[in-house]
């Protein structure tokens, strides 16, 4: 009775209850987002992991401003038949450097967290020119301008720059060559690709990825980015196959 | 409308809306070769207009005291007739991307009229700009006659009202030139994001200082919702769009959080959106709209006091269940699982208490097709969150979890429970509001009241069908223990409930454009024969006016 009595009373002060609202609408996202970045287990240590060159970044730009991840997931669930259709289940550290994530919702279309050389380069830029083209059941817009839009390098310099300041540990030297980089990597046989394996890793894949060496489009850097879906770490292999020994 | 402002809230306009055209000078200035500039050009052409409007009438005959003698309710006039614009336009662009999914070159040449630029526009039309609207004009009804005072002044609610269009505005634009943030239902870049804030902290304020003026006690029920929609919102869109823009003059920002935190911030934020957007915010609707029109009193006072506390405190844990069997700490999964069976309990005491009040006025609901809306969308209401608690259980949501059955659920709420309790309170305050003894063709309420549900239940059953059989076709293996059936087959199997979705959509359109005449009608019936003095709202005459009566 006490309890709606004080009610009561409550109801009676404006600020009373603006203060009421607030401190009872906060504890339950205190509790449960605070400690994921003070529980260190929350995310995986994975040293091999690498950040995204910046021609892979304009990708992973590029899904975003097209809304990819409307119907595209990133995040195979630890599930039976998700881990046999799309490989071994998401990790946390897999999205470490993904700001924002790009997990998604719904799967209008299949899960794309591992699809990096699942598909040739060919394959992904007919796929992208026309979906129909290669699954004729596809219901995927089509984005063949994709193929003829130049892609802006001159401000990559300033995403990375972005980047850095929310916690990727991009160096100097990766911001300053940001936009050379973006050219270099869609042009193996230029001289200036040596710098972005030296920067990114050997494992960095070189390729002209739209099938054009001398032009840096936006298909480009969509295809690097589908490439490298999956590829930053192998942490996820290594423990599946750690529990597959385990058993 | 200008005629009803002071001289110096005349000046005070002007000034505002100049400090506003200077911001958007600014955003051309560094915007340069970005989208930046072209939004910068809009607020300024909308600041401009907003300057030339009010000068207009600069020297127009001033107000005589009169006006404080009754409630200020222009703003709430124009925020209706938006938020009316605003679903239409909504509703249209998701019955396109709808028949995109059924014939997916359903586009216009590059870029912005496909799938995934036209969703957020569909979803921001509707969730900002017709709920968004329709809450800011309705709470300002409701807070002045519960609250006995009248608005504190009448700049500020303007200044609510057409700066967060001119947000949602800034948001659609935007989502077709490509400037999203990705986050869903939190797509609207930095820039758009400051602004939203200064709105909302206006908003709040005008909400403080008409209480503060209250010559009545008690805070009604209505505004603790009210007040928990604003301040849970504004807690929500800050934490959830932390980020660092990559230059002023440039639209993209990055998140400040990454991957699993990032994840949790924003389903924290997104499920609240539903809790504090979709659902507080209508719930004050409901309490004040409901017992006006039906003309009884709320059933429960403590069923209201334990269903606000509960739905204030549970919701804000519910989140993680949009990350089951996810990279997430199952210690979350299990907390989100655990609070949203809780929720089950304060959102059918909501339900339970709306629908107990309608007792002893059920003939009314027959008749009247504005209280049936109201009556549906409660019934909605207490079936949807009934569905939301069910698919939050972990075992459920592995089948039920990217595929359409969630699309369906969330279409239950939006256009079962939302749009209806919209669509039913627009109904009745249209008439209070205009002074009309009732709207222009009570039979064209009733016509989009059977469109509406007819529709509503079309859409949801075919998304409960394909959900269901694309949850299942994934996880179904042969004798031999490998995947019966590829992604495409799915596909396949989906297209007859993609049309059956498009249809039941179209028909919900077609009750909405319906809706949208029919008020703009009762707005131009002329002749003060239609007028009705009071103040306050009357409940509805049942039987009165072209009715017919069928039994």
């Amino acid at each position: 009775m006490s309890l709606f009595g004080f009610h009561y009373r409550l109801e009676r002060k404006a600020i009373g209850l603006t203060l009421a609202i607030i401190l009872v609408a906060s504890i339950g996202g205190l509790v449960e987002i605070a400690p994921l970045f003070t529980i260190h287990q929350t995310v995986e240590d994975a040293p091999d992991m690498r950040v995204y060159t910046p021609l892979e970044l304009a990708g992973r730009n590029i899904y975003i401003r097209e809304g990819c991840y409307a119907c595209h997931s990133q995040m195979i669930r630890t599930l039976r038949d998700e881990v046999d259709r799309y490989g071994p289940y998401s990790l946390a550290v897999e999205s470490k450097y993904d700001h924002p994530m790009l997990w998604g919702s719904k799967r209008t279309g299949p899960d794309l967290a591992r699809i990096g050389e699942k598909y040739s380069d060919q394959w992904h830029v007919a796929h992208m020119n026309n979906p129909r083209d290669v699954v004729p059941v596809s219901v995927m817009p089509a984005y063949g301008w994709l193929l003829t839009t130049e892609l802006r390098t001159d401000d990559l310099g300033l995403h990375l720059k972005a980047m850095r300041r929310v916690g990727v540990p991009y160096t100097d030297d990766m911001i300053a060559n940001a936009a050379v980089d973006a050219y270099a990597q869609s042009n193996p046989d230029s001289p200036l690709a040596d710098g972005v394996t030296k920067r990114y890793g050997k494992a960095t894949t070189l390729r002209a990825f739209d099938g054009q060496p001398g032009r840096l489009t936006e298909m480009d850097a969509m295809v690097a980015y589908l490439q490298v879906l999956g590829r930053l770490t192998d942490a996820a292999t290594k423990s599946t196959a750690r529990a597959e020994a385990g058993q | 409308m200008i005629a009803q402002l002071t001289l110096t809230e005349r000046q005070h306009a002007i000034m505002i809306s100049a400090a506003v055209a200077v911001l958007g000078a600014l955003m051309i200035l560094v915007g340069q070769d970005d989208a930046m500039s072209i939004h910068g050009v809009l607020v300024f052409v909308a600041s401009a207009i907003m300057i030339f409007r009010i000068g207009g009438s600069y020297y127009a005959p001033l107000p005589s005291d009169d006006r404080l003698a009754h409630y200020y309710d222009d703003p709430s006039k124009v925020g209706i007739v938006l938020s009316m614009i605003w679903v239409v336009v909504g509703l249209a662009v998701g019955d396109w991307v709808a028949w995109q999914l059924v014939n997916p070159d359903l586009t216009f040449g590059p870029g912005w009229s496909s799938f995934g630029r036209l969703r957020p526009v569909h979803t921001t039309s509707v969730i900002f700009g017709f709920g968004g609207n329709a809450l800011i004009a309705t709470s300002f009804y409701v807070l002045q006659r519960t609250s006995r005072a009248r608005l504190p002044d009448q700049v500020s609610p303007w200044f609510v009202l057409y700066g967060y269009n001119l947000f949602c505005l800034l948001a659609v634009t935007g989502y077709l030139m490509g400037v999203t943030q990705s986050k869903e239902y939190a797509e609207p870049e930095w820039y758009n994001d400051f602004w939203l804030v200064v709105v909302w902290v206006t908003y709040f304020v005008i909400y403080l200082r008409t209480l503060a003026r209250r010559k009545e006690p008690h805070i009604y029920v209505s505004n603790w919702y009210y007040m928990a929609f604003i301040l849970v919102v504004a807690i929500l869109h800050i934490v959830n769009n932390l980020a660092v823009p990559i230059s002023l003059g440039h639209t993209k920002s990055y998140s400040a959080f990454s991957g699993v935190q990032d994840a949790m911030t924003q389903w924290w934020y997104g499920h609240n959106a539903v809790a504090f957007f979709l659902t507080a915010g209508f719930l004050g609707m409901m309490y004040y709209f409901l017992p006006m029109r039906a003309g009884r009193p709320i059933y429960s006072y403590r069923m209201s006091i334990i269903s606000f506390w509960g739905i204030t405190f549970f919701y804000m844990w519910a989140g993680s269940h949009h990350l089951h069997y996810t990279a997430l700490p199952q210690w979350v999964q299990t907390l989100g699982m655990t609070f949203s069976l809780m929720l089950l309990i304060p959102s059918w005491a909501s339900a339970g208490n709306v629908l107990l009040t309608l007792n002893g006025a059920w003939d009314k609901v027959r008749d009247d097709a504005t209280l049936r809306f109201m009556m549906v969308a409660g019934v909605f209401y207490g079936l949807t969150t009934f569905e939301g608690s069910f698919m939050a259980i972990r075992t459920v949501n592995s089948l039920s979890h990217y595929t359409d059955w969630t699309v369906g659920h969330v279409h239950a709420g939006a256009l079962g429970w939302v749009a209806m309790i919209t669509f039913g309170s627009i109904y009745a305050s249209v008439p209070w509001l205009w002074k009309r003894q009732q709207m222009y063709s009570p039979k064209l309420v009733e016509a989009h009241f059977w469109l509406a549900l007819a529709g509503t239940v079309i859409y949801v059953f075919a998304m409960w069908n394909s959900g269901i059989v694309q949850g299942l076709m994934w996880r179904t293996y042969t004798e031999s223990g490998t995947l019966a059936y590829s992604f495409v087959d799915t596909l396949v199997a989906m297209h007859p409930y993609y049309i059956a979705r498009a249809v039941g959509g179209l028909l919900f359109l077609i009750g909405g454009c319906i809706g949208a005449y029919n008020i703009w009608k009762t707005i131009r019936i002329s002749g003060a024969a239609a007028e009705q003095a009071s103040d306050v709202p009357q409940p509805a005459v049942v039987g009165a006016g072209t009715l017919q009566p069928a039994e």
